[in-house]
């Protein structure tokens, strides 16, 4: 066993510090989970990011229009989303759209436009667009590469998507 | 590779159009999507081989069977109200409804499998969807109830066993690694578990923006063969310059399971960690894999239950498993 609290010298630390002092003296702590906790040097693991936000979110005024925002289908205000961390119906997507968007371009690394599959009921049409956006990016990274045939195989693939039938 | 690699598994995320999120679905409406679901299902050949389960009428030790064989999700096993799930016979599929999105589809393999896994993932999405509308934009892709599933709602996760980067203690180096690509690493049951015994299940975070075939052809090109590359190379390293101290690990394990009294989970996995890489890199030879295997699966706290025939606490469990480890093991212990 490691060594014990030095706060309450009951528990096993787990958490190890080391202070530097003024004057660059260095100071170890070892303290156990319960005991970090009372002296907020860690979090209280119930204590999700969205609450984190959502101590955010309560102060500003503009924070406060953009909390009481609302969609009229299910009735999910933006600040109950922030807190909750999903979203009520599909529709909250363009309801929110302007809020949502930068918090989805972080989760996705800058993205905010879907590329990939479609459902075949969104239509051909729509199916196509969205497949010739995948196979123009492929080629860019094939060329990025310098994957030539890869770039060529594309190319043909992007023609046949193009001069297919509607 | 498969020494290293465990599993493979791909889900998608998937919502019906006309219904809300689950968030504020009420009960009607769980019920209606429900069966919605399930009769849609049913109308495809993915009926053919599958069982349908209604959580609502099985136990919760039951439930918790299914999470230990990474059929279904803790949070799915610990839910409420009208939910389920459409699980292949083979054990290879799963289809869980009403979870965090209305349909998550699941599908599993061993090894690293990832191109057929797509594939099959695919057409079992495409089966569905014949019969059935999806809530879907074209900029967002399909809306899943939590935004960071949005696009293509998919994820791929790879199980992954690193014991010798462990011990040469590389491992942060790597996770961090990881981690700095956008990845998450979890332990053996995903999400809201730690990694116990050097098992970490790698999975994307980034679901919009690149197409499931670059996601899918990212960790199969890269990602998973360069961490394997590490582990293999550790595993050389140690073998040839600290041979005693690999065989003094994995030694210990096999003693420690063949002779011990009691035992947690948790430090069963961590041993059992170690017999499998002393299978693996053949320098335990008294057993083979599918035993290990076996093991790792039946001393999980539910299967025990199962096997034992009863209910257990915690400490009766831990005197269970290390019975049933030192008759598989010990001998005669």
């Amino acid at each position: 066993m490691g060594i014990l609290c030095q706060h309450c010298h009951q528990v096993p630390a787990t958490v190890h510090l080391t202070d530097v002092l003024p004057g660059g003296e260095k100071r170890e702590r070892h303290l156990c989970e319960g005991c970090a906790q009372n002296e907020g040097l860690l979090l209280k693991p119930q204590e999700g990011i969205t609450s984190i936000l959502e101590k955010f979110v309560k102060h500003g005024a503009s924070v406060q229009q953009t909390a009481k925002l609302q969609c009229p289908e299910c009735g999910i205000s933006w600040r109950e989303f922030r807190s909750q961390g999903v979203l009520g119906c599909p529709h909250d997507y363009e309801v929110f759209a302007e809020h949502l968007v930068p918090l989805i371009e972080r989760a996705h690394e800058g993205a905010s436009t879907h590329v990939g599959k479609v459902p075949a009921s969104s239509g051909v049409s729509a199916k196509r667009q969205a497949r010739l956006v995948q196979l123009r990016r492929e080629l860019a990274h094939a060329v990025e590469r310098e994957d030539y045939e890869r770039a060529a195989q594309l190319r043909d693939e992007i023609k046949a998507v193009e001069d297919g039938p509607n | 590779m498969s020494d290293v690699v465990i599993s493979s598994r791909i889900r998608l995320a998937r919502n019906v159009k006309g219904f809300p999120f689950l968030a504020k679905a009420g009960d009607t409406e769980r019920k209606e999507i429900f069966r919605t679901l399930t009769d849609r299902i049913g109308e495809t050949e993915i009926a053919k081989d599958s069982v349908i389960i209604d959580f609502e009428e099985l136990s919760p030790l039951d439930r918790e069977l299914l999470v230990e064989r990474h059929l279904i999700s803790r949070q799915h096993a610990e839910g409420e109200g009208s939910r389920g799930a459409v699980i292949s016979f083979r054990e290879d599929r799963s289809l869980m409804i009403n979870e965090e999105d209305h349909l998550r589809i699941q599908v599993l393999a061993s090894g690293l499998q990832l191109d057929a896994l797509w594939k099959e993932i695919n057409r079992i999405d495409d089966l569905v969807e014949a019969g059935i509308e999806y809530a879907f934009d074209p900029r967002f892709g399909y809306l899943t109830a939590c935004p960071t599933n949005v696009g293509t709602g998919i994820r791929v996760s790879v199980m992954l066993h690193l014991p010798a980067m462990k011990l040469t203690q590389e491992i942060e180096r790597v996770l961090r690694a990881a981690r700095d690509m956008r990845l998450a690493v979890r332990g053996l049951y995903g999400e809201g578990t730690e990694a116990i015994g050097d098992f970490f299940q790698v999975s994307n975070q980034t679901t919009l923006g690149k197409s499931e075939e670059e996601i899918v052809r990212e960790f199969a090109e890269d990602i998973i063969p360069q961490i394997v590359d590490y582990e293999l190379r550790a595993r050389e390293t140690l073998a040839v310059e600290r041979a005693y101290q690999l065989d003094d690990k994995v030694w210990r394990a096999v003693g420690i399971l063949g002779n011990a009294r009691s035992m947690s989970a948790e430090e069963s996995l961590f041993l059992l960690s170690h017999v499998r890489m002393g299978v693996h890199m053949g320098r335990y030879k008294a057993v083979d894999m599918g035993l290990v295997n076996e093991l790792f699966l039946q001393t999980q706290p539910a299967h025990l239950q199962k096997l034992h025939g009863s209910a257990l606490d915690g400490e009766s469990r831990s005197i269970v498993r290390a019975e049933y480890f030192r008759r598989r093991l010990g001998g005669n212990n």
